[in-house]
């Protein structure tokens, strides 16, 4: 090109910007900082507790629930008799291709050729942080505020499953007849709202296994077995976060 | 009402249909199969899944659910593919936009017939997502969110149609937006369980949005072939282009995938981590090993990025090949994805007797026929759109 050229070129300094342009370059930028100042600001005030579970938040050691009921389920003593899980069925309702609470064999190899057996009842736990409950679109399933059971509207229930792919215990199922997902609900309906004071499958028990309760009351038979000393309780699969509300012990 | 509709079906211009005959014959068998997929799925509905779907207590989520992932992974898909054009403002794939808009809708209307019968109480849904609304649900934001996008894509179409692109433009962000989101959730009701291993992490999320974006280059290829050589239309060498865009971008798409999934297999079996090496060891070498290796890595990803990749996205018959290959193979994916996750029981790993180390699961014919019914329902909102739309022709604008 020819320096003739050069001099009819426009101008791309900054020289030739009109106002009007830098004045809305600028805004942009003043646009831009106070959004991040405005966000730095509010990312700075706390907030509120989260709830996952739409509830009371677990702290450990406390009982938020009045009563809190729980089970604590000494394995040892089971012998797979099943009364438990007839007693269910005959009292809740529970259709033949279901269950609530059933009770599976743990076998642990000892020397040689011997083994030692275990039968270990399961049941829906009872979650303080309840993934069923988490995931439920509808809110068909919520842990009551009152006695801390993770409890079921069938009428609510769409049936999605979610709250069955959720729950670590494989403790729900889809029953049929109320088309609406069912899990064990402490005999609240058959039972506890009706002045019972224990479960069905707990009463049924002949061996004591199933002891049934208000952990949050020191002096029932449930707080003592937890926190009596030199005893191992446990919990099935905490790794999942679910707090369970079930508790194992080995006495 | 007529002049409303005078304004959004083009009378004129744009590429006409094919004869009577063929386009009878084929929306008959389509609405055949649609109509024996909803049939299957009322007669569910009406005896109880329990006899009829091949669901279980331990494998609650079936074809059905993986049928509904793909048809909204797809759908999304297309609206990012369609945003890039309209909302991002690549002139190269304006061409496809229309089309994409309109397949974004068909697709994700199909993948709500599949879940209509899927879930076991779908009446109740409207009413129990208003009263009940829960917020740390992953599914009630999935079906909020996908609701508004359903709305704002036909928003989107209507307003492209009308010609009115700055309204369209807005509705298109809008719908990418609120898809976005609504699909992230899809990706967390899997990722947030803490009890499945399998699916437990960040990764399902990022993993269904890149997933999408493959989707939704696959599917516009698709598509867009079959319409023109089911009407005789010949590309122009605008939509060519577009198509070579496309595919490049699909195969880049592809490329992250299988980075993804490669991780995802080491992953898995490295250290063997509770619960996810079980799962990942039945789709190396157990008996999912042919739907991974043959569909997913196979179909799903390597035939249809060597493909893309060997003609440079010009050829378009290969790129026919590599989308019908990469449709099949990703709808294996979801398969894999969904049944697999559920097939480690719960109380895995503690010496149980009489306990199954997997579960299993198999479509049941009444599952099999609704999934048919959906993707033929799909097919005929397509062809119907083909011929209503004058082949979705649009001017650069």
């Amino acid at each position: 090109m020819r320096i003739d050229d050069f001099e009819q070129l426009r101008s791309e300094d900054l020289s030739t910007l009109p106002s009007a342009e830098r004045r809305k370059f600028l805004k942009l930028g003043l646009a831009v900082t106070g959004i991040y100042l405005g966000g730095s600001v509010l990312s700075l005030t706390s907030v509120q507790n989260a709830y996952g579970s739409g509830g009371v938040v677990p702290e450990v050691g406390k009982y938020p629930y009045n009563p809190h009921y729980t089970m604590v389920i000494r394995e040892k003593l089971c012998i797979d008799c099943e009364r438990c899980k007839d007693a269910c069925v005959k009292t809740n309702h529970v259709p033949a291709y279901g269950f609530r609470t059933t009770i599976l064999e743990k076998r642990r190899s000892l020397s040689g050729d011997k083994f030692e057996t275990t039968f270990m009842p399961v049941l829906c736990n009872h979650c303080n942080r309840p993934p069923c409950v988490r995931v439920c679109p509808t809110t068909a399933t919520w842990k009551d505020e009152k006695t801390g059971i993770v409890v079921m509207n069938p009428a609510r229930c769409i049936g999605c499953k979610t709250c069955m792919t959720a729950c670590p215990y494989n403790a729900r199922y889809f029953k049929e007849e109320e088309r609406a997902v069912d899990k064990c609900d402490f005999c609240l309906l058959s039972r506890l709202s009706k002045g019972e004071t224990t479960t069905a499958c707990a009463d049924a028990c002949p061996a004591d296994v199933r002891v049934f309760g208000d952990i949050a009351d020191p002096a029932s038979r449930v707080f003592k077995l937890v926190h009596s000393p030199e005893t191992m309780v446990w919990v099935l699969r905490p790794e999942t976060g679910a707090i369970p509300n079930i508790f194992y012990i080995n006495s | 009402m007529n002049n409303l509709l005078a304004g959004i079906l083009p009378q004129e211009g744009g590429l006409v249909a094919t004869g009577s005959g063929k386009y009878n014959i084929a929306m008959g068998i389509l609405a055949l199969l649609s109509v024996v997929g909803v049939a299957a799925g009322v007669h569910s509905l009406y005896v109880g899944h329990e006899h009829t779907f091949g669901v279980s207590r331990g494998v609650p989520w079936g074809i059905l659910i993986a049928a509904y992932v793909f048809f909204v992974v797809t759908s999304t898909g297309l609206c990012i593919v369609s945003a890039v054009g309209h909302v991002f403002g690549f002139k190269n794939f304006n061409p496809i936009a229309k089309r994409a808009v309109f397949l974004s809708i068909a697709t994700i209307v199909a993948g709500f017939l599949v879940i209509a019968f899927e879930i076991e109480n779908s009446w109740r849904m409207p009413v129990g997502n208003v009263i009940g609304a829960n917020p740390t649900s992953n599914i009630w934001w999935m079906g909020t969110l996908y609701g508004a996008y359903l709305f704002f894509m036909m928003i989107e179409f209507v307003m492209l149609q009308k010609e009115q692109h700055k309204i369209a433009t807005a509705f298109g962000l809008a719908g990418l937006l609120t898809g976005i989101v609504a699909h992230s959730n899809l990706g967390a009701v899997f990722g947030l369980l803490n009890g499945r291993e399998f699916w437990h992490g960040p990764y399902m999320p990022i993993y269904f949005i890149t997933s999408a974006a493959m989707s939704g280059c696959v599917a516009i290829i698709f598509f867009t072939y079959i319409a023109y050589r089911f009407n005789g239309w010949k590309m122009s060498e605008e939509m060519k282009k577009s198509l070579e865009g496309v595919a490049k971008l699909g195969a880049l798409m592809m490329a992250v995938i299988i980075f993804f999934t490669s991780w995802k297999m080491i992953t898995g079996i490295t250290g063997n981590p509770p619960g996810k090496y079980e799962a990942m060891q039945l789709l190396l070498t157990g008996s999912y090993a042919p739907n991974f290796w043959l569909g997913e890595v196979l179909l799903g990803m390597v035939i249809p990025f060597v493909v893309i990749m060997a003609v440079k996205g010009r050829n378009m018959n290969a790129l026919f090949i590599a989308s019908l290959a990469g449709m099949i193979g990703i709808f294996f994916m979801r398969y894999d994805l969904v049944i697999v996750g559920q097939l480690v029981p719960a109380f895995h790993g503690m010496g149980l007797v009489d306990y199954p180390d997997l579960l299993t699961y198999a479509p049941s014919l009444h599952e099999n026929l609704v999934v048919l019914g959906g993707v033929a329902f799909c097919g005929l909102i397509f062809l119907m759109g083909e011929k209503l739309f004058r082949g979705h022709i649009s001017e650069d604008h």
